[in-house]
């Protein structure tokens, strides 16, 4: 038989050419890089990454000079893009449910408010929005020079709300223990509660206990002086307000941008999910004598989150990798960093290796936590 | 008891439940339905009420920025003197002629190749052959004696259209290749098409733009240099070729595996049993879901203005700063951006609505 027409020998052929024709297509770009690179004097390597950063992060949730390293720098960036998503992912699902809700009431009004709501926002693009947010903060509130004044301490104007912030003074480290100690008694106590409520067919204060550990302890350590906090109170100087908890407006342009869109895909996904459960599950819990919103909260919701979690975790991811839209209003992302960086250095590829890397494992994480809440949820077939 | 009581009432007795229509019941059945209702008309009527004051009652139809920035309302003014640079961007002034007839031309032809009826290979060659050639030589000019105008130039609505319908029409074949390949029961191509298509979908459009734009270069022999534009098209291709590498995917599961072993056992190729027997069944179930990625796109385009191309949303807010204006029709120009993005998006969702009917109507 001629080997030509072995089905096994063509099936190699055809990857050994697959994996050579990417692997020479690298190459060659690869060389190409590195010639271009040399003619323009451009050094290759993260060695970079150790070097003095040099600039200005406007906004930093750790502790970061332009003395640092262009390395701290980028996990600033790093810090701040997870700061935003997570907040946008847990605002915008709950304001989500609320919409999804009313998508869904009985009453005709509310339905077509709701529906109004999400097409207007999910039929214009997110980045019109966040300049359109940006603008209106701008526009709408004066100049840091004549701040609003709302309430002692608390200035607001077109370069964000400040407001006084709570520090701890001393015993932080006892203070952390000992919350999440509380939250770990809490959970415990919540689930022997629950178990013997199941056990005995009697309720019980499990609840009530649960939120006595969770805030006892904290408060015991505040009683004893063990842990003291301080106030830092914004000062109007001429110019500028120092101290105090800044809020910028690109902060809160993006936040309210990316949590308006979560909201109006979770509500479209909840809504798709709860429907999808049909009126035989509404009725048979109905004629068991469960009231409404004790059907939704044990039969219909545990059955509907099936459907939900799916496209869920695409939600999260997109807000996740929308983002990355803070560089067109300023708000210094992973990206918008990354570019900084860029523009310093003139290393093109590794910056944008590092910040694609960055979003490649994050999104997996993201991906790899939910399938592992769905395989939870899921229905288990025997 | 009470029961009992209800039964001892002789028949008849029991007054009938006050019949009220349907409509009445639906918005005020209840105490609380009827708080709901009112709360709406409320919100209803005031949204209603400070829309017409800003765009009739305060608005200034006619004078200038300083007409505009003496009153609370709609500036009409601004859109009026600015609306042939936000849809056509640094176009030629005397040339743009040429992108509306384009515009129109595309549009047109979009709305002819939406009704299932015309649907055939004919459309297909029909785009390729007539239309589209017609669409870039009158935007790029240099022929009939049209003068040329670089693509540097190109800018607004039409550029908007063209990033995200180009970048579907070359990612539709990419991404059905890499649906195929990952597919495919060679472990090597596999994997090959599986890292591409997970690496694109875990990373942000920005970052492969940001790779087109910054990176390519550099990848490029020296003297060679690409067109900026292209640079941006080529990211959208690459970027929607993972998403409709998913959405294919999607569809060839729905393709029962008898379909692919009864064209096998036919004696006819893998490629003729793709071709003929389980794409055309899987490309059709896809088309609804590859309308509203359609939708999707158009909006992501938004984007190229962050690497400093002129799409529509970029000429509406150069068309902002401009000295004479600024500060005094943001609102204005936002929210006509706004309208126009929502109206072609919104139309399209009800196409992929309506298809998604018309489907379960001709294929059960």
């Amino acid at each position: 038989m001629n080997i030509l027409n072995d089905m096994r020998f063509r099936a190699l052929c055809y990857q050994i050419g697959a994996i050579g024709l990417v692997a020479a297509a690298a190459w060659t770009m690869f060389a190409t890089a590195s010639d271009n690179l040399a003619k323009q004097n451009i050094a290759t390597g993260f060695g970079f990454l150790a070097r003095q950063a040099g600039f200005v992060i406007s906004e930093t949730a750790i502790a970061y000079q332009p003395t640092d390293s262009i390395a701290r720098a980028i996990f600033v960036g790093i810090v701040n893009t997870v700061k935003v998503s997570l907040l946008a992912a847990i605002l915008g699902t709950i304001l989500g449910l609320f919409v999804g809700v009313a998508r869904m009431s009985r009453n005709p009004l509310l339905t077509r408010l709701a529906l109004a709501y999400v097409e207007v926002l999910r039929n214009v693009p997110l980045l019109l929005y966040l300049f359109l947010w940006y603008s209106l903060i701008i526009l709408v509130f004066p100049p840091v020079k004549q701040a609003l004044n709302i309430l002692p301490g608390v200035y607001l104007s077109n370069s964000g709300l400040v407001l006084p912030a709570v520090f701890v003074e001393n015993g932080a480290v006892l203070l952390a223990l000992f919350v999440c100690a509380g939250v770990a008694a809490a959970i415990l106590i919540r689930r022997i509660g629950q178990q013997r409520r199941i056990a005995t067919g009697k309720s019980n204060h499990g609840m009530a206990i649960a939120a006595l550990a969770l805030l006892l302890p904290p408060l015991l350590l505040w009683m004893l002086g063990l842990v003291s906090f301080g106030w830092d109170i914004p000062q109007a100087g001429r110019f500028r307000l120092t101290g105090g908890l800044h809020v910028r407006p690109e902060f809160v342009a993006l936040l309210f941008g990316l949590l308006l869109s979560v909201s109006a895909s979770v509500a479209e996904i909840v809504r798709a999910g709860i429907q999808a459960i049909g009126p035989g599950q509404w009725e048979a819990a109905a004629a068991l004598g469960l009231h409404r919103s004790r059907v939704m909260r044990l039969v219909v919701l545990p059955q509907a989150l099936r459907l939900i979690i799916p496209p869920l975790t695409n939600t999260y991811l997109t807000v996740f990798k929308n983002s990355s839209l803070a560089i067109a209003i300023g708000y210094p992302d992973l990206v918008m960093v990354s570019n900084t960086v860029m523009n310093q250095t003139g290393q093109a590829i590794e910056t944008i290796a590092i910040f694609m890397g960055v979003y490649l494992g994050l999104s997996i994480a993201i991906s790899l936590a939910m399938n592992w809440y769905n395989a939870r949820v899921a229905l288990r077939v025997r | 008891m009470a029961e009992t009581q209800a039964l001892s009432l002789p028949l008849g007795a029991a007054k009938p439940p006050a019949r009220r229509s349907g409509w009445f019941k639906a918005y005020f059945g209840t105490p609380l339905n009827s708080m709901i209702s009112l709360a709406s008309m409320a919100a209803i009527f005031f949204l209603g009420k400070l829309a017409f004051g800003w765009l009739v009652v305060n608005a200034v139809f006619s004078g200038d920025a300083a007409t505009c920035k003496a009153s609370s309302g709609a500036c009409w003014p601004f859109l009026a003197e600015k609306l042939r640079y936000m849809i056509f961007g640094f176009y030629p002034f005397e040339e743009q002629w040429r992108p509306l007839l384009a515009l129109t031309l595309f549009l047109a032809s979009c709305l002819i190749s939406m009704m299932p009826r015309f649907w055939s290979r004919a459309l297909l060659y029909a785009w390729l052959l007539v239309v589209l050639p017609i669409l870039y030589v009158l935007m790029a000019g240099g022929f009939f004696g049209l003068s040329v105008v670089p693509t540097s130039s190109w800018g607004g609505l039409p550029l908007s259209f063209m990033l995200s319908f180009i970048g579907l029409v070359c990612a539709l074949p990419l991404g059905i290749g890499l649906a195929l390949a990952r597919a495919s029961s060679l472990p090597a191509i596999r994997v090959l098409a599986v890292g591409f298509i997970e690496i694109v979908r875990g990373v942000p459009l920005i970052s492969i733009l940001f790779m087109a734009t910054v990176m390519l270069p550099l990848f490029m022999p020296e003297g060679v240099t690409i067109d900026k534009l292209l640079r941006a098209q080529v990211a959208i291709i690459i970027f929607a070729a993972a998403y409709i590498a998913e959405i294919v995917r999607g569809g060839l599961q729905d393709v029962p595996e008898g379909q692919f072993e009864a064209g096998q056992s036919l004696g006819l190729s893998y490629w003729q049993v793709m071709r003929k027997i389980v794409l055309p069944q899987a490309l059709k179930k896809v088309i609804p879901p590859m309308v509203g990625l359609f939708i999707g796109f158009f909006q992501d385009t938004t984007l190229v203005t962050i690497v400093g191309l002129l799409d529509f949303l970029d000429t509406v807010r150069s068309a902002l700063r401009d000295p004479e204006w600024q500060g005094i029709a943001v609102l204005e120009g936002y929210i006509f951006a706004a309208a126009v993005y929502f109206t072609f998006s919104a139309l399209m969702g009800l196409y992929s609505r309506f298809l998604e009917q018309h489907f379960r109507v001709t294929h059960g």
